[in-house]
């Protein structure tokens, strides 16, 4: 087995971290593609003039935001299965030393 | 009785222990761990107790152990800890257990000191080795500059100049004397200078690092030495080069001449080496093997002789009485475990094989007993935050079960967000599932014991904290719409391209007039007047549960004085403090809810604040609004009737007391077994004119006790000092008391004052719940605009990475600062609304906290008795 890169510490730290951030950038991401009101003031919404106040700009920039949460949430997920695997080869030297 | 609410029944008993059964009884009690015994010889020193040379002995052993586990640490071993309970063992046990550890000492001893001589020795054989392999080099070079230095004489060399010019001048080949030996190599640069300066230069040195470091045999550091060899002509460079070499602890060795000398000798000295290194290794075998054998048990004699120390301490304590053949001890218990204690006596008289059987006797006493409260895994957090501030005086109610629900309600009252609740609440979850495991690991951290310990306070917290955050519509700062917004604006196509502000008027906005369901509407996230309706309806929330715990603080102090048998506490105390307390702010409750109900957008509301001030201030102007017909009126006689409570507070009790002894009434009152006396009642009598007058019921003398906080002792003869770390007075049997009037009247009016102020300044304090929960959502709110939002105004897919690592640090300071800080901080305020504004209204918390003798304490703090 290679040498785990994270201690123990740092991947169970990583492991909680990405089960919040999953099971909250989802949400995040769901509530944005529902294009909820009460997150009407975290979208970018510099350019709405230019566009004319269309209805249709506001919608896209919620359904870019709805991704973004969701693709960091994949990338989260990503990050759940390494800090899983490096904790299976902690323990499992702690195991082989003991 | 054996609830929380009041502390348990305590009684003295006696114990007459036959001395053969003593120890066995005693080491029963000590695993039932129900009993506090009291010192019976406090006067005695240390060194004049019985039983001090049993205690010494254990302290002989204790150190034994200590020192191999300290051996066995060093090793590292690890020490198998199979949690089981020894029980203690006899005292002809004793003796067994010394000879064990005296023999395992003496082992210990000499294979160390062993160790240690073969160290040295092998440290002297590895640097001969070294010397003789690198003053081989050191000849071939001198052998070679000689060879050279003859067929060459002009070499300029500095080495040549000693050998070459040796040779010229005496024409013949020249024996040098030389010493060879190793020091420091920190030392090298120095001695060769001191040896320069001394020998005028006329002696020669080389030298030539050893490579691996040598182990330093009495402190066992790692070194590192360096070889070197001098060379010198004539005795007196000799003598000074070698009183050099003392100076710097160069250590020399006896290096021979020629080359097959040398040679044999490396083959020795190898062999030699080969022979301590096997010794060595024994040697290090048999140690490992004894410890490793120590090591097995080593966990189960701290806790042999940790017992032993335990009981003879608590022997110590006992009185031998006359016929030298029983001791006596005294000690309080609960009246419910008597039971439970006679068969642990029976059961420690039967093991020592003893016919006389123990003997428990009930004793009456006027000494205030300890505070007892019976706790589970669950309560005892909850009982430990309550005696923080102060224990229970004994038999009154005891906050600890009301404080089960109200402080991680008013916890989550100023903490209130559904996000930050469930963090806590899943944290504190994970502590309650594997406690077992947790505690199994017994993790010495303080920070960890007393978070540990908190486990299921922290789990209520963050339960509730999820309920008021779902009342105040708060998940980081976002709110949720659950049952639709009852807000409904039409849409303005002129605001959005305008100010894009909209105002909306509550009268024609909401949808059939009806509220939102439960909780917070969530339009008010988005609107820039949020603060102001929030802090309108959170202000009276506070003042309402303020003033509804203050309420029942003031009716548990009823049940005291009922307990207690004080019929004039309920009229004089209890009566107007409750009627003052509502004339002043329960009326303003009333008034909270009725504006809530009564009015809507339609109608002008009077602020509740200005009328409060004016009611006391007798002030109407003439445009008021009035909530009700007749408030003016009504108002003025609540007023009324709250100022007459202060005299009452202050002035009938003292007076009727006064009365009582002018005329001098018995007053009998019936106590329980160590009664309570209250901080300024008196009851006394007056002795009887004949025998025959007493009355059946106990007439008891009690006496004042002035202070507040325990301290003086008035004029008594015997007072009974217990040798706990406590609160509590014990007073003995007293003569006449007098009634000393001005004392009672003062406290009295410190009594009243301290209720009155208390009112009106505690109501006010409970606005911390505002306040906290206040700042609680501004920081939620400016931790996701300025943190979270960054990544989710970034136009592109870019915001998903940065939002990967954003949300990182979102996160932490989530934790850091929203949940662990301002957790605290809402932890600290809550505790002290409970300890200062609901306890000042019925809580004494003089007592003394009951510790009993048990081995599962001593043996869990270290046994540092």
């Amino acid at each position: 087995m290679a040498c785990p890169i994270c201690g123990p510490k740092l991947s169970a730290y990583c492991m909680v971290l990405s089960v919040w951030a999953i099971i909250m950038l989802g949400l995040l991401g769901l509530f944005f593609y529902i294009r909820s009101p009460a997150l009407f003031e975290d979208i970018p919404l510099g350019d709405w003039e230019k566009n004319n106040y269309t209805y249709s700009y506001v919608k896209e920039k919620y359904e870019q935001n709805a991704m973004n949460c969701w693709i960091a949430a994949g990338l989260y997920f990503l990050l759940l299965i390494f800090s899983f695997t490096q904790q299976r080869m902690n323990s499992r030297a702690n195991y082989e030393l003991s | 009785m054996g609830s929380l609410l009041r502390s348990e029944e305590m009684t003295l008993c006696q114990l007459f222990l036959q001395s053969e059964a003593a120890y066995a009884c005693v080491s029963e009690l000590g695993e039932l761990g129900l009993v506090q015994f009291r010192d019976l010889n406090p006067d005695v020193n240390a060194f004049q107790r019985k039983f001090v040379n049993e205690i010494r002995r254990c302290e002989e052993m204790e150190r034994k152990l200590r020192f191999l586990e300290k051996e066995i640490k060093k090793d590292g071993i690890p020490m198998l800890d199979t949690g089981d309970n020894p029980d203690a063992p006899a005292p002809r046990e004793m003796i067994d257990l010394e000879a064990t550890f005296e023999k395992l000492e003496n082992e210990m001893k000499e294979v160390n000191a062993n160790s240690e001589a073969l160290k040295r020795n092998f440290l002297e054989l590895t640097e001969l080795k070294h010397i003789l392999r690198k003053t081989q080099t050191f000849f071939e070079e001198a052998e070679s500059h000689h060879h050279q230095a003859m067929h060459d004489p002009y070499l300029a060399e500095e080495n040549m100049g000693l050998l070459g010019e040796e040779a010229h001048r005496a024409g013949q080949a020249l024996r040098l004397g030389f010493v060879a030996g190793v020091i420091l190599r920190e030392r090298i640069p120095a001695f060769e200078r001191m040896l320069w300066r001394a020998c005028r230069g006329n002696v020669f040195l080389r030298q030539a690092e050893i490579e691996a470091p040598l182990e330093d045999p009495v402190t066992g550091d790692q070194v590192y030495k360096s070889v070197f060899i001098i060379f010198f002509q004539g005795d007196q460079l000799k003598s000074r080069v070698k009183k050099i070499c003392e100076g710097f602890r160069a250590t020399l060795y006896p290096c021979p001449e020629t080359q097959a000398e040398r040679r044999e000798m490396a083959i020795g000295v190898m062999t030699r080496i080969e022979d301590l290194n096997t010794v060595l290794g024994q040697t290090q075998d048999h140690r490992h093997r004894v410890l490793v054998a120590a090591a097995k048990n080593i966990k189960v004699w701290f806790i042999k002789v940790r017992k032993i120390k335990a009981i003879y301490h608590t022997l110590n304590m006992f009185n031998l009485d006359v016929t030298q053949k029983c001791l006596i001890a005294e000690c309080w218990c609960p009246v419910v475990d008597l039971d439970r204690i006679q068969q642990a006596l029976r059961r420690g008289t039967e093991r020592s094989g003893s016919s006389v059987p123990s003997i428990l006797n009930r004793m009456t006493t006027k000494q205030e007993p300890p505070t007892y409260n019976r706790t589970n895994k669950f309560t005892s957090g909850f009982q430990a935050i309550v005696d923080a501030y102060g224990v229970a005086s004994y038999r009154e109610i005891n906050p600890a079960p009301f404080t089960i629900i109200t402080f991680p309600f008013l916890f989550a009252v100023m903490f209130g967000d559904m996000g930050h609740g469930v963090i806590m609440f899943s944290f504190a979850l994970w502590l309650v599932l594997r406690e077992k495991q947790l505690m199994a690991r017994k993790i010495d951290n303080e920070i960890w014991t007393t978070m540990f310990g908190g486990r299921y306070i922290i789990l209520l917290m963050g339960a509730f904290s999820i309920y008021t955050g779902f009342i105040y519509n708060d998940v980081f700062s976002k709110s949720l719409n659950l049952f639709g917004s009852k807000w409904y604006p039409r849409p303005n196509p002129y605001t959005v391209k305008g100010e894009g502000t909209l105002q909306l008027n509550p009268a024609n906005t909401t949808i059939n007039g009806d509220p939102y369901a439960i909780g917070i509407d969530p339009i008010w996230q988005m609107s820039s007047n949020k603060i102001a309706f929030t802090n309108s309806f959170k202000m009276k929330t506070s003042v309402v549960l303020g003033v509804s715990q203050m309420f029942f603080g003031v009716t548990l102090s009823l049940f005291n004085h009922r307990y207690f048998q004080r019929p004039l506490n309920i009229f004089c105390e209890f009566i107007p403090q409750v009627v003052f307390l509502f004339c002043m702010f329960g009326y303003l409750i009333i008034l909270i809810f009725y504006k809530w109900i009564h009015y809507d957008s339609s109608m002008a509301a009077p602020s509740l604040l200005i009328g409060a001030i004016n009611m006391f201030l007798f002030n109407y102007p003439d445009k008021t609004i009035h909530l009700y017909p007749g408030q003016q009126g009504f108002q003025a006689f609540l007023v009324v009737v709250a100022v007459l409570c202060i005299p009452w507070m202050l002035l009938v009790k003292p007076f009727f007391l006064r009365y009582q002894h002018r005329y001098g009434q018995l007053k009998s009152l019936t106590f329980l077994n160590g009664g309570q006396t209250d901080d300024s009642e008196v009851a006394f009598v007056s002795f009887p004119k004949s025998p025959g007058e007493s009355t059946n019921t106990s007439v008891q003398f009690k006496h004042q006790q002035l202070s507040v906080n325990s301290g003086d002792l008035l004029n008594h003869d015997q007072e009974v000092v217990h040798n706990e770390v406590g609160a509590g007075l014990h007073h003995e049997e007293e003569e006449e008391k007098v009634f000393d009037f001005p004392e009672v009247f003062i406290n009295q009016a410190i009594h009243t004052i301290e209720y009155c102020l208390g009112c009106i300044s505690h109501t006010a304090s409970y606005l911390r719940l505002w306040a906290l929960s206040l700042a609680h959502a501004q920081l939620s709110e400016v931790l996701w605009t300025m943190v979270l939002r960054i990544p989710l105004s970034i136009n592109g897919y870019f915001g998903s990475v940065m939002m990967f690592f954003v949300f990182m640090a979102w996160s932490s300071m989530t934790v850091a600062v929203l949940v662990v800080m301002e957790g605290l901080s809402a932890f600290l305020h809550a505790l002290r609304l409970h300890w200062v504004e609901f306890q000042s209204k019925f809580y004494k918390g003089e007592g003394y906290k009951f510790q009993p003798f048990s081995f599962e304490h001593i043996l869990d703090y270290g046994g540092d008795e």
